[in-house]
């Protein structure tokens, strides 16, 4: 019962979940380190967002048993409440505020006193850039706008875990890596956030581990490296300045993904230092001389694909191989 | 022990966001006042001097339409504001700002809370404006202090009930849209009731109607407080129609905003 340091900040066994008839979440295990940034990832529809409203008091699981800080949020929901701060997909203010009394209003609802509440509002407008705004209805803010006053405001309560829904959905680069900062800067400061993201590169960047969600299950989960390294597909691509080495080269490793034009030969591999020394080994024992050596390690990108659809992946292969022919020709 | 000032302390807050978003975006408001007033302007110029002939009472004519329509357009005031409530309500609750709201430690009832005072300090202007100008055209109540009192709190009681009914409306709505068409019936039923003309004017079924609607002993009840005509078993009638409507928008609002599902 009490929170203890190496309690998990949000601990879930056997969440189930369904919609009438459609299964949204079957069997959910899953322990988020304190401190940490743990990312569900998924396609469309894979349970994500439902998954965050259980945990965040907005909806009941059928089963299971949850712990967000420690407490359950069925049982204790005002608790929960207390600990947490969430950041939905839609952004959660009022358009019809100025920022500032967005920032306000939360503070009068965390139930701050005046001037602390004012001292706040200041504080997060300074940190989120949006002093000049901050007078301004939010309505008028631009995506990336009303996604840091959201943030903001979701930082008023100061919250222990922190979910954050599709966070960066529909923002420009430019806004994505300003947001990707500031939850870096969160996680600095202690906080535990769950994020949910559609998008691999985000996972990568932020998340200590990564859960990955199809069709209401888990389909792997582990730290971003784990998680490449459990699908096959990184390769050594060697460019040379003489046809006649990429030939001699060809016979040494066999013919695959040999492109002529480009004089560069593909040749698989498992991106391990020890494997590449023995690569070039080879090369010198040959005297091939090569002029460029690149190495391509799979990216979540093909480790997504890989693990959630596995019919989608064959085709999806299939078709890049081709692509790839025709870009060859 | 903490919980009731907590509770107050919220809903204050979630009034004043309420204020705001009035003063933010005031043409709702003004749509709100505005409807009743061009009703009584339409029935008095346009319809009055001879809906007033045909009362059968007094001296008849305009003059005397103005006495027996204004208290209908009082209520229709108050059903304009109540739909106004619908659709800000719904408005709110597809605003990811609710979601924000229920995943707060804060009261949960406050943000409610909020949408009803406001809309009850909304049907007081709406009503009072709806006096000033038929006071203007010729509207002549002869009520003491104490009966204006009791008035305001007859229609008080029956804003605070519709209010009640039509966050629960505005709840339950799917869409803005349809939590602007569900209310649309309140706005009818000061014309089916005695509002405009006497219920005994009209054929027998919808004479029934008309004589068991909760309107109709509203009306009939303000009409006795502030010209003096008999009120009768109406003002029990209406305090209770007002009591149990309130009672059932309230605990059917509360089920719709707690479910999580």
């Amino acid at each position: 019962m009490t929170a203890n340091i190496n309690q998990p900040a949000i601990a879930v066994r056997g969440l189930r979940r369904s919609y009438g008839e459609k299964v949204v979440l079957d069997g959910i295990d899953l322990s988020v380190a304190k401190g940490t940034i743990f990312s569900l990832l998924g396609p469309n529809g894979a349970g994500k967002t439902t998954m965050v409203k259980i945990l965040s008091t907005l909806i009941r699981a059928d089963g299971g048993e949850i712990q967000v800080a420690g407490h359950d949020p069925v049982r204790e929901p005002d608790a929960v409440r207390a600990a947490i701060g969430v950041t939905g997909q839609f952004s959660a203010v009022d358009k019809l505020l100025t920022g500032e009394e967005n920032l306000l209003l939360m503070a009068d609802l965390h139930r701050l006193d005046r001037r602390d509440g004012r001292r706040r509002a200041a504080e997060l407008l300074e940190r989120f850039d949006l002093v000049e705004a901050g007078g301004t209805m939010a309505a008028t803010y631009s995506g990336g706008m009303q996604r840091r006053l959201d943030l903001a405001m979701t930082l008023v309560g100061a919250p222990q875990v922190i979910f954050l829904d599709e966070p960066t959905t529909g923002l420009d680069p430019r806004s994505r890596r300003g947001m990707w900062q500031i939850i870096r800067e969160l996680v600095a400061g202690g906080v535990t956030i769950f994020l949910t993201t559609q998008y691999l590169e985000e996972a990568d960047q932020l998340a200590d581990r990564i859960a990955l969600l199809d069709q209401g299950r888990l389909v792997a989960e582990g730290t971003p490296a784990e998680l490449k390294r459990r699908i096959p597909g990184g390769h050594v691509n060697l460019r040379f300045t003489d046809p006649a080495e990429l030939d001699l080269a060809a016979r040494a490793f066999g013919g695959t993904g040999r492109d002529d034009e480009a004089l560069v030969l593909q040749v698989p591999h498992d991106g391990g230092v020890h494997s590449l020394r023995g690569l070039l080994a080879r090369l010198d024992d040959a005297s091939i001389e090569v002029e460029e050596l690149t190495v391509h390690t799979p990216d979540l990108d093909d480790v997504f694909l890989a693990l959630t659809d596995k019919s989608a992946l064959t085709d999806e292969s299939a078709l890049t191989d081709e692509n790839k022919l025709e870009a060859v020709r | 022990m903490s919980t009731m000032p907590l509770a107050l302390r919220d809903s204050t807050t979630m009034v004043r966001r309420q204020i705001k978003h009035m003063r933010r975006y005031p043409s709702l408001t003004l749509q709100l006042l505005g409807t009743p007033v061009v009703f009584l302007l339409l029935f008095v110029y346009v319809f009055g001097a001879t809906l007033g002939d045909g009362l059968g009472s007094g001296s008849g004519g305009r003059g005397e339409y103005v006495d027996y329509v204004t208290p209908g357009i009082m209520l229709m005031a108050v059903a304009a504001v109540a739909m106004g409530t619908a659709i800000s309500v719904a408005m709110d609750m597809t605003e990811g700002i609710v979601a924000r709201f229920r995943t707060m430690a804060i009261a949960r009832v406050s943000v409610l809370t909020g949408h009803v005072v406001g809309a009850m300090a909304q049907t007081f202007l709406a009503v009072a404006v709806v006096v000033a100008v038929a006071l203007a055209i010729g509207f002549r109540p002869d009520a003491s202090v104490v009966e204006w009192i009791a008035a305001a709190g007859v229609l008080g009681l029956l804003a605070f009930a519709l209010t009640w009914l039509t966050v629960a409306l505005g709840l339950a709505a799917k869409t803005v849209e349809s939590a602007s068409n569900t209310p649309q019936p309140l706005m009818f039923l000061p014309f089916l009731g005695s509002g405009f003309v006497p219920t005994d004017s009209m054929p027998v079924g919808l004479r029934w109607f008309a004589e068991y609607q909760p309107f109709t002993p509203v009306i009939e009840t303000l009409r006795g407080l502030l010209l003096g005509t008999g009120i009768g078993a109406s003002g029990i009638a209406a305090v209770a129609w007002s009591a149990g409507i309130a009672l059932i928008g309230y605990l059917w609002a509360r089920k719709l905003y707690n479910r999580q599902n």
